[in-house]
């Protein structure tokens, strides 16, 4: 593997400019937003440069490694700080270096009268440089202070206007339940060490083949509650619609482009557990497909075009999990859907953000209607986004999700039938929510109040938007002709060269998707052309009800963890003041009242301390006179 | 013709010792010729200069092992450098302290509350006599340990014990309980050595010699149930046992820590434990290793005892001197763990353990003396209440080394019980690491007590305030808190350094 000087320096620019900004205080308030944007910028040459040269190597020579340090030397247990860019971490270094950088420019503008803008600009540096990390670790334990830094730095942001207390509850429920999926990466990473005597990729990977199954299946079960907490998939899911509290080009970086997709990129990094684990591997796949379908029925019931988008990523990320579960057939096309999705989710979060900068920050999509006219470049860039995520030819979505579908069927028997009709039907279901979305906001009679005066956003506000629609347009195309991206990704993920039989033909799933997204479609432009009513109509099936409070995952946590887990500490509380403080008490109860005893001894009299020596004399003799019988 | 033989002296393992009591004795000089005023300063040199040229050569002398230094008396062996080191540089550290604090008295001859009393203050007299007293004390303490028969560490006990009896007496503030104090000590002291001469007496009456290797091989021979030899171990234990302060012989320690000038408690308290226990360490375990069965049993039930007694009565202790000087006590009997443990690991544990409580008795003792009110030191623990908002960053150091006498994790004292635990479980004595281990809990209650007294109560008493330390105590509070935290964190070299040395020659 070839040596690099200069990895780290991706990581340590927004580190520093994080830090610094944060340690600045209000002198930098008038600078700091455009200090950051230009790191931001920078890091994303840095990532270019770094693209352009690894395209120009021959293949065995792509991968770059770093030590920075070492990091922990304890007997056996050795952990350098070291980074390693190989193929499949220089496609998530340009995407949040990329989007990274966009977002900045978009947050100039949608920040400009927060009196804390240089405060979110530290927050969104601090990601960045946390990502990177995650990307760019060489082991499990790297990537787990790239894990920590991103959730942290979600934390921050989700919390950004911590002054309203819901939102503050909003940060903190991503968190904990954040943290239930860190535990697996940490249980991960103490099995790998304890099997493998290492925590490294590499070192994993080649003992892979060679290691117990029951470890293999530990491993991969750990990962994935990582990959499930991290990726707001089933059952950790409940955070990620809670979390669209963060201003919204957080929610577009973080919970739609980025952060959220780290799962995927664990699965697929850990590649080689996943292959060596088929129970882990299929527990992955039925964890994406209940989640792809979980979310879009979400989707289909919400009114607020933030939630409804996020119901979306999850759903989307759904169909990566399901592609990283079927293994050196999916994993290209997981990262695929990665890629296009980062563009066209992270655009349609920053189209919504527009609509609300021209609505003063209305969500209710039931008060949009009719804004194309009003903001006409939002319209079509969110457009491309949306005939993206649907899937039509030749957006981005369409090459990505269609392949998708395609791996899916090809699993083969029953298994195949079932996960590919899955896909299929999300797909349906993706179309028709999407189309209710574009139709409520930005098509129809307007049914927003007198007060509102939508208006299309500046220049930095949209420019950003423009770009990623060119991205949702070509980006499917590009990463998929001649299937560039299979093959650049084929020396990380698929290293046997795994034969893939074909069930099902190209043509036949292309066919069948289009028809489930003209499906989808269809019905919601039936159901949604008449009037809809501002308010949401309360009669309403059993099953909208459920849809709408997110079917129902908080009222499960609550009675299945939180209520249980309220008694149980309680009970340990009462255990504690009584039992065990009652111990305690006595004990010093006891030792108070020998020491005042004791404490007579101490008279001040010479002759009875002599007195004292005296016994204590006599008494070593008896002593030793016993002993010695 | 058998004329008189010079005897012959090695005078390179000697000079440490021999530095001292030249220091010493021009000490005393000084004092007979010099004018009044100069005297403090010409011992603020002369005092540091002997003890930093003494440690140069314990240095130097480091990898020197001789039993016939001087015609078989003084033995010189890794565990002696180190000791000998451990001393000087202990004595280094309280030095700063006994030169910084007016602490003693004006005119020791002078009686309490007398005409003459107030003249010397008003004159601002002082007593340097400290000092010379303080390097033959110092001397003592390097010769206990490295005693090779019975009547050289019977003069190095009273060598070291004479000064220290002086010193206790000469507080300059509330003169009477220093003088009763140091009284106590001097009549227990005498009382004691008397049990230790028997002692001595008793072993002499068994093997027919005072030297320790024939002492030793008298009793490896035999089957040690002979009464002389149990008589004679049980009454040197006593004397030794004595000097450690360890239970029942324990019950002047908190009368004379407190009533003693607190520079010259932290003295006792930190350098003469090392030397004391040196000289036990060598005892039982070069001399009487062969009656192992007859005297385990009985430091067993002194050291479990003695942790037992010192931690429970610091529980209700209100005098921070005192408190400190049941810590002490306690501290004596996790050190006698070490003895029991009668192992290699059991003498390195016991070496680093003196250092490690050593530097952190003088920290916390030295921090008493900058606790004052109009009156001079306050040691009564109600009057501490809110000294941490008064004065954070002494507060946090005296906490710190109440954290280290704990045993926390990050300090010197944690490294100090862990290995000195270890090495008494290795050994098979469990019940005594079980006993250490809970009374070492206990004893955390009152460390902690105080440190809650100091940072989460309300000041009652304005009139307590925190002296400016000078340059000097604060490089010595600051020093000893940061040699706690070194040893602490990594005490790796000091532990392989202590590793190479810690063998006995005998």
């Amino acid at each position: 593997m070839l040596e690099s000087e200069t990895l780290v320096v991706l990581i340590a620019l927004p580190l520093f400019s994080s830090g610094f900004l944060l340690l600045a205080g209000r002198k930098a308030d008038k600078w700091g937003h455009l200090f950051a944007t230009a790191i931001a910028g920078s890091t994303f040459l840095l990532a270019m440069i770094e693209m352009f040269a690894m395209v120009g190597r021959e293949e065995a020579n792509r991968a770059l490694y770093q030590k920075v340090f070492t990091w922990i030397s304890v007997g056996s247990f050795n952990v350098d700080a070291a980074l390693l860019l190989d193929q499949l971490s220089i496609c998530f270094v340009l995407l949040i270096t990329g989007v990274g950088t966009l977002i900045h420019i978009y947050s100039i503008s949608y920040m400009s009268h927060d009196p804390d803008r240089r405060r979110f600009f530290a927050y969104l540096n601090l990601f960045i440089a946390a990502m990177l990390l995650l990307v760019l670790g060489d082991s499990y334990l790297n990537l787990y202070v790239g894990w920590e830094g991103v959730g942290l730095a979600s934390y921050l942001l989700i919390g950004f206007w911590n002054k309203k207390p819901e939102y503050a509850t909003a940060a903190k429920k991503a968190f904990v339940v954040n943290r239930i999926g860190d535990l697996g990466l940490s249980i991960a990473i103490m099995v790998a060490f304890a099997v493998f005597g290492t925590v490294t990729f590499k070192g994993i990977e080649e003992q892979a083949n060679s290691a117990s199954q029951g470890a293999m299946v530990a491993i991969g079960f750990a990962l994935l509650l990582a990959a499930v907490g991290k990726s707001a998939q089933f059952p950790l899911q409940s955070w990620l619609g809670d979390a669209m509290a963060g201003p919204t080009p957080v929610s577009a970086l973080i919970h739609a482009a980025t952060m959220v997709t780290a799962g995927v990129y664990l699965i697929v990094r850990s590649n080689f557990v996943f292959d060596n684990a088929p129970i882990a591997q299929f527990a992955v796949v039925i964890v994406g497909a209940i989640t792809l379908l979980f979310g879009a029925i979400i989707g289909m019931a919400k009114d607020d075009i933030k939630k409804a988008l996020a119901a979306s990523t999850m759903s989307q990320i759904g169909y990566m999990i399901l592609a990283a579960g079927l293994g050196p057939i999916g994993y290209a096309f997981a990262i695929m859907h990665l890629l296009t999705h980062g563009f066209f989710k992270a655009g349609m979060f920053l189209g919504a953000g527009s609509v609300m900068h021209g609505m003063s920050d209305e969500v209710n999509m039931r008060r949009y209607g009719g804004l194309a006219r009003y903001m006409p470049i939002t319209t079509i860039t969110f457009g491309f986004g949306y005939l993206a995520i649907i899937g039509v030819p030749p957006f981005a979505g369409f090459y990505s999700k269609d392949k998708i579908i395609e791996a899916a069927f090809n699993l083969g028997g029953a298994k195949g039938i079932v996960f590919g009709s899955i896909t299929l039907l999300g797909a349906v279901i993706t179309a028709f929510y999407m189309t209710r979305l574009f139709m409520m906001t930005f098509l129809g009679k307007k049914r927003w109040s007198e007060g509102q005066r939508p208006h299309e956003s500046p220049f930095l506000i949209w420019a950003p938007m423009v770009i990623l629609s060119l991205g949702s347009i070509g980006s499917g195309f590009l990463l998929y002709s001649g299937k560039r991206l299979e093959y650049w990704l084929k020396p990380v993920v698929d290293k046997g060269g795994h034969k893939h039989e074909e069930f099902i033909s190209h043509a036949t799933v292309t066919t069948m998707a289009l028809t489930a997204v003209l499906i989808g479609v269809a019905i919601a432009i039936a159901k949604y052309r008449k009037d809809i009513p501002i308010e949401a109509p309360e009669k309403v099936s059993i099953f909208t009800r459920a849809a709408r409070k997110d079917l129902m995952q908080d009222q499960i946590n609550e009675t299945l963890f939180m209520r249980p887990g309220l008694a149980i500490t309680s009970t340990l509380v009462k255990t504690d003041e009584k039992v065990i403080d009652g111990l305690v008490r006595g004990v010093a109860q006891v030792s108070l009242g020998s020491a005042k005893g004791l404490r007579r001894i101490q008279s001040g009299y010479i002759r009875n301390y002599a007195l004292l020596i005296l016994i204590g004399a006599a008494a070593l003799i008896a002593a030793i006179w016993v002993v010695t019988l | 013709m058998t004329g008189f033989v010079t005897p012959k002296l090695e005078y390179v393992a000697l000079l440490p010792m021999l530095i001292i009591f030249a220091g010493a004795i021009i000490g005393v000089l000084v004092e007979a010729f010099a004018k009044q005023s100069l005297r403090k300063f010409i011992h603020s040199l002369l005092t540091p200069t002997t003890l930093l040229l003494a440690l140069f050569q314990v240095f130097a002398n480091k990898d020197l092992v001789t039993t016939n230094a001087a015609i078989n008396s003084v033995v010189i062996d890794g565990p002696v450098i180190i000791a000998q080191g451990t001393i000087l540089i202990l004595t280094l550290i309280s030095l700063l302290f006994i030169l910084d604090v007016d602490s003693f008295a004006p005119e020791a001859s002078a009686l309490p509350g007398s005409e003459e009393e107030r003249k010397a203050l008003a004159i601002g007299k002082q007593q340097t006599e400290i000092f010379p007293l303080l390097l033959f004390s110092v001397a003592g303490m390097m010769l206990f340990p490295a005693a090779n028969d019975l009547i050289t560490l019977f003069i190095a006990l009273e060598v070291l014990s004479l000064p220290l009896y002086l010193m206790a007496g000469l507080s300059r503030r509330r003169r009477l309980f220093s003088q009763e104090s140091a009284m106590k000590y001097f009549l227990l002291g005498a009382y004691s050595s008397a049990f230790f001469i028997f002692g001595a007496a008793f072993l002499y009456g068994y093997s027919g010699s005072i030297q320790f290797s024939q002492i030793r091989s008298a009793v490896v021979g035999s089957s040690g149930n002979d009464v002389l030899l149990l008589i004679g171990i049980v009454f040197l234990s006593v004397g030794l046992l004595f000097k450690v302060g360890a239970v029942p012989f324990h019950a002047w320690t908190p009368d004379v820590y407190q009533g003693a000038p607190t520079p010259i408690t932290g003295f006792m308290a930190a350098v003469t434990k090392v030397a004391a226990f040196l000289a036990v360490l060598r005892i039982f375990y070069t001399v009487l290793d062969g009656a192992i069965w007859q005297w385990r049993p009985l430091l067993t039930a002194v050291a479990i005892l003695t942790m037992v007694v010192g931690s429970v009565v610091a529980l209700v202790q209100r005098d921070v001197k005192r408190m400190l000087a049941y810590s002490s006590i306690a501290h004596a009997g996790f050190l006698l763990t070490g003895v029991i443990a009668f192992n290699k690991a059991g003498l390195e544990s016991s070496l680093f353990y003196l250092l490690a409580y050593g530097i952190a008795t003088l920290g916390a003792f030295g921090i008493i003396t900058l606790i004052q009110d109009s009156q001079g030191e306050v040691t009564d623990l109600n009057r501490w209440a809110g000294l941490g908002k008064k004065s954070p960053a002494i507060a946090s150091a005296f906490a710190f080394f109440l954290l280290t006498f704990a045993g926390i994790p990050l300090t010197s004292g944690f490294i100090g019980k862990f290995s000195i635990f270890s090495a008494a479980y290795e050994s098979g004595n469990i019940a005594v690491v079980v006993v250490g281990v809970l009374t070492s809990a206990l004893a955390a209650f009152f460390y902690i007590r105080v440190i809650v007294l100091m940072f989460f109560t309300d000041a009652k008493d304005a009139t307590v305030t925190v002296t400016l330390p000078t340059l000097r105590s604060s490089i010595a509070v600051w020093g000893t808190a940061f040699l706690t935290l070194i040893l602490g964190v990594l005490p790796n070299s000091t532990l392989s350094f202590i590793e190479n040395l810690a063998i006995f020659t005998r």
